[in-house]
C-alpha cells in the first residue's frame, strides 16, 4: 500500500493488479468477511478520513487563531487606557514604548480627582439617568400596555405611526427641541437645564416595542381570569403584568441608565455651566493644555473612571444586557 | 369576549402621545418649515421669509456677498464665502467624510462580525468566554474610548512605533485627512462590532441544524456551507444590521468628537466635519436654517437608503 501511494498516477492496468493483490491479501488475512477498498485516485477511505481529520484540525486551530487576534484587537485599548493612565508624560511620548509602566505611577488619578469634578458629574449623571430612566419606565409600562392588551381604534395605526418614527434620524429633532426648551425657559438654571435633559428622554419607541412584544406572550387566560376576580385592568398591569415581565424592564433600565451615561450631544448643548455637566461632557473637555495638548496620563486616569462602572454593570447584568440588545435582531 | 375600551386606552398612551407631540412630531415638522425660511433668527424668531437657498447654500451651490446678498451658482459659496464660510465645509469636508464612514466602515465591519459570529458558532471551547469579550465594545462610551484610541494613533504612539513611523501624525495637529479618516474608520468598525456579532450570533443560533447535518452528508466544504447555507439563511439579520448601520453610519458625530476632538486635525480646519457635526455648530453659530436643510437632505437621505435596501432584500432575502 505504502508504494502505491508514492505513484503519482497509477495506470489502471496496475490499479486493477493492486486491487487484484490486495483483495487477495485481504482475502488471505479476513477469510470469513468481504472487504470493500473504495478508491478515488491514490486516496482510499482510510487516508481521505486521516485527510479530513487533520483539516478539520487546521481549519479549527485557524478559526482560533482568527478569533483570539481578533479578541485581542478588542481588549488592547482597555488594556492600553490602563496602562498609559499608570505612566509618566514622558514615558507616555517616549521614543521607546513600554508594554508596562516603568514605575506605575497612581499620582495622575489624584490629579483627576483634584481638578476634574468627578463627584459633580457623576452626581449629575445619576440624577438624569436615574429620573429619565424611571419616567421612560412609566410611559413604556402604560403604552406597551394599551398595546398589548387594550382593544381601541385605531391601534395598529398608531403602532405603525410609533415604529416609523424610529427611522427619523435624531438630527431632525435636535434643532427644534433646542428652541422649544429655549422657550420654555429650561436654559440658564439649573432645574430649568436637568428638566431638559430628563423630560425629553421620557419616550423611547423601542422599548415600548420589547415591552409590548413581552407583553403579548403572557397567556390571555390570565388576564380574563383576573377580570373575573374582579379585578381592574390597573392593577392586572402592575400585579401581573409587570412582574412577569420584569427580566425585560430590567435591561430596559439598565440599557437606559448607560445611555445616560453615554449621553453627550444633547447636555453638550443644553448643560452650559460646567457644574451641571454630565460626566462624558466633562470627560471630552478636561485636561487638554492651552496649547492643546493632551495630558494623555490623567486623560487616561479619568477615562478610566468613566469605563469602569459600565464595565462593572456589564459583568452584574451581562445576562440582561445581551438579552435587551439581541431581541432587536430576532425579528430582522 | 373583551370589550373595547377606546378611551380608557387613550389614558395609558397619553404620557406617550404628549411627549411625542412635542420632542418628536412638532419638531419633525418645525424643522421641515426652518429649513424653507431665510435668515431665519431662532432667538426672535424672525424671518425674511420662504427661499430655498438654505438647500443651496448646504449643497454648495449659493454664496454671499459682503452684503450679505444671496448669489447662485456652483462653487459660489467657496468662491464669495464671506462670514459664512464654515457653510463651505459642508460640499467641501462633511459629505465627502459621511460617505466615506459610510461606505468603507459598514461593508467591512460587517463581513468581519460575520466571520467572528460564524467562527464563534462552530467552536467547541471557550465559546461563551470569547461571546463575552467581543461584546464589551458596546458597553463603552464612545468619547471615552475614542479618547483612548486618540492615545493609540498619537504621533509617539504604540501604533507609530510598530509601524516604526514615530513622529508621523495620524490625527494630531498637521495630520492629513486621509491618515485621520483611516484612524476614525479603525476606530467606528472597532466599535461597530459587537452589536453586529450579537444579532449574527442571535441569527445563528436560530438555524436549523439540519442543513448542516446535510451539508456533511454532501461533504461540503467550509467556505461552500458559509456561502450556500449560513448567509442566506442569516439574510434577515444582515439586511437588519446593514439598515440599522447605514442609518448609524450616515449619523456618525460622537466618535470623530471623542478621537479628534474637534472638527479638524489642525486649530481652525474643519476638515473632519460629517454632516451631523456641520448640523450641530449650526446651532451655536445661530445658523439653524441650514442645520435644518441640512437634517432634511440627511433624513431624505436616509429614506431613499432604507427603502433602497428593503426593495433589493425582496430579491435577496430569504424568510
Amino acid at each position: 500500500m505504502a508504494d502505491t501511494e508514492k505513484n503519482i498516477k497509477p495506470s489502471r492496468q496496475e490499479l486493477r493488479y493492486e486491487a487484484h493483490r490486495q483483495s487477495q491479501e485481504y482475502d488471505k488475512i479476513n477469510t470469513h468477511g468481504m472487504v470493500l477498498v473504495l478508491r478515488e485516485g491514490t486516496q482510499n477511505v482510510e487516508t481521505m478520513k486521516k485527510a479530513q481529520k487533520t483539516g478539520r484540525f487546521v481549519s479549527l486551530f485557524l478559526i482560533y487563531l482568527f478569533l483570539g487576534f481578533m479578541a485581542l484587537i478588542i481588549l488592547f485599548p482597555f488594556y492600553w487606557m490602563i496602562i498609559t493612565s499608570l505612566k509618566s508624560s514622558t514615558e507616555i511620548r517616549a521614543n521607546q514604548q513600554t508594554l508596562w509602566p516603568n514605575a506605575v505611577l497612581w499620582g495622575n488619578y489624584i490629579t483627576v480627582f483634584r481638578y476634574f469634578d468627578f463627584v459633580t458629574y457623576l452626581r449629575n449623571t445619576l440624577i438624569v439617568g436615574i429620573i429619565s430612566t424611571i419616567g421612560t419606565l412609566i410611559t413604556t409600562i402604560l403604552a406597551a400596555f394599551a398595546f398589548a392588551r387594550l382593544e381601541f381604534k385605531g391601534r395598529n395605526a398608531f403602532f405603525v405611526l410609533l415604529l416609523s418614527t424610529m427611522m427619523i434620524p435624531g438630527e431632525m429633532m435636535v434643532i427644534t427641541n433646542y428652541i422649544t426648551v429655549a422657550s420654555f425657559g429650561w436654559l440658564g438654571n439649573a432645574v430649568g437645564v436637568f428638566t431638559a435633559m430628563i423630560v425629553p428622554f421620557w419616550i423611547s419607541v423601542f422599548y415600548i416595542y420589547l415591552l409590548r412584544q413581552n407583553f403579548k406572550q403572557i397567556p390571555n387566560e390570565l388576564y380574563l381570569a383576573a377580570k373575573v376576580d374582579g379585578k381592574s385592568d390597573w392593577s392586572y398591569l402592575w400585579k401581573v403584568m409587570v412582574p412577569l415581565s420584569e427580566p425585560t424592564i430590567i435591561s430596559i433600565f439598565i440599557l437606559k441608565l448607560m445611555g445616560a451615561w453615554n449621553s453627550y450631544i444633547w447636555p453638550n448643548l443644553v448643560a452650559d455651566k460646567p457644574e451641571w455637566r454630565l460626566i462624558t461632557n466633562g470627560l471630552r473637555s478636561s485636561f487638554t493644555l492651552s496649547n492643546g495638548d493632551p495630558q494623555y496620563g490623567q486623560q487616561m486616569a479619568a477615562t478610566v473612571l468613566v469605563t469602569v462602572p459600565l464595565l462593572l454593570l456589564f459583568i452584574f447584568f451581562r445576562k440582561y444586557i445581551m438579552k435587551g440588545v439581541g431581541r432587536a435582531g430576532i425579528k430582522g | 369576549m373583551i370589550k373595547k375600551n377606546n378611551w380608557k386606552a387613550w389614558i395609558y398612551l397619553s404620557p406617550v402621545i404628549i411627549l411625542m407631540a412635542v420632542f418628536i412630531f412638532y419638531p419633525l415638522f418645525s424643522t421641515i418649515g426652518i429649513a424653507f425660511l431665510k435668515d431665519y433668527n431662532y432667538l426672535t424668531q424672525t424671518s425674511k421669509g420662504f427661499t430655498w437657498e438654505n438647500f443651496g447654500m448646504v449643497l454648495g451651490l449659493v454664496g454671499k456677498d459682503a452684503e450679505g446678498n444671496s448669489i447662485w451658482g456652483f462653487g459660489q459659496s467657496i468662491v464669495n464665502g464671506v462670514g459664512v464660510s464654515y457653510n463651505t465645509y459642508v460640499i467641501r469636508y462633511a459629505i465627502p467624510n459621511t460617505l466615506i464612514i459610510v461606505f468603507v466602515t459598514v461593508p467591512i465591519s460587517t463581513v468581519i462580525a460575520l466571520l467572528i459570529s460564524v467562527g464563534l458558532n462552530s467552536i467547541p471551547w471557550l465559546k461563551k468566554s470569547l461571546q463575552v469579550i467581543f461584546f464589551v465594545p458596546y458597553v463603552t462610551n464612545a468619547i471615552a474610548v475614542g479618547m483612548v484610541f486618540a492615545v493609540l494613533f498619537d504621533y509617539q504612539g504604540i501604533i507609530n512605533f510598530v509601524l516604526n513611523d514615530m513622529g508621523h501624525p495620524w490625527i494630531d495637529q498637521g495630520a492629513s485627512q486621509t491618515r485621520a479618516m483611516f484612524a476614525l474608520c479603525v476606530y467606528i468598525i472597532w466599535q461597530a462590532l459587537p452589536f453586529k456579532i450579537l444579532i449574527f450570533l442571535s441569527g445563528l443560533a436560530g438555524i436549523d441544524k439540519q442543513y448542516y447535518d446535510a451539508a456533511k452528508i454532501d461533504a461540503a466544504s467550509r467556505w461552500n456551507t458559509l456561502t450556500k447555507i449560513t448567509v442566506p439563511l442569516l439574510s434577515p439579520q444582515i439586511l437588519y444590521v446593514l439598515i440599522t448601520s447605514f442609518i448609524g453610519a450616515f449619523k456618525e458625530y460622537t466618535s470623530v468628537v471623542g478621537l479628534i476632538g474637534g472638527p479638524g486635525t489642525s486649530p481652525g480646519s474643519k476638515n473632519m466635519y460629517t454632516v451631523v457635526y456641520y448640523i450641530y455648530d449650526t446651532i451655536g453659530n445661530n445658523q439653524v436654517q441650514y442645520g435644518a436643510a441640512a437634517a432634511v437632505l440627511l433624513f431624505i437621505v436616509i429614506l431613499l437608503f432604507t427603502a433602497a435596501q428593503f426593495w433589493i432584500s425582496k430579491k435577496r432575502v430569504y424568510y
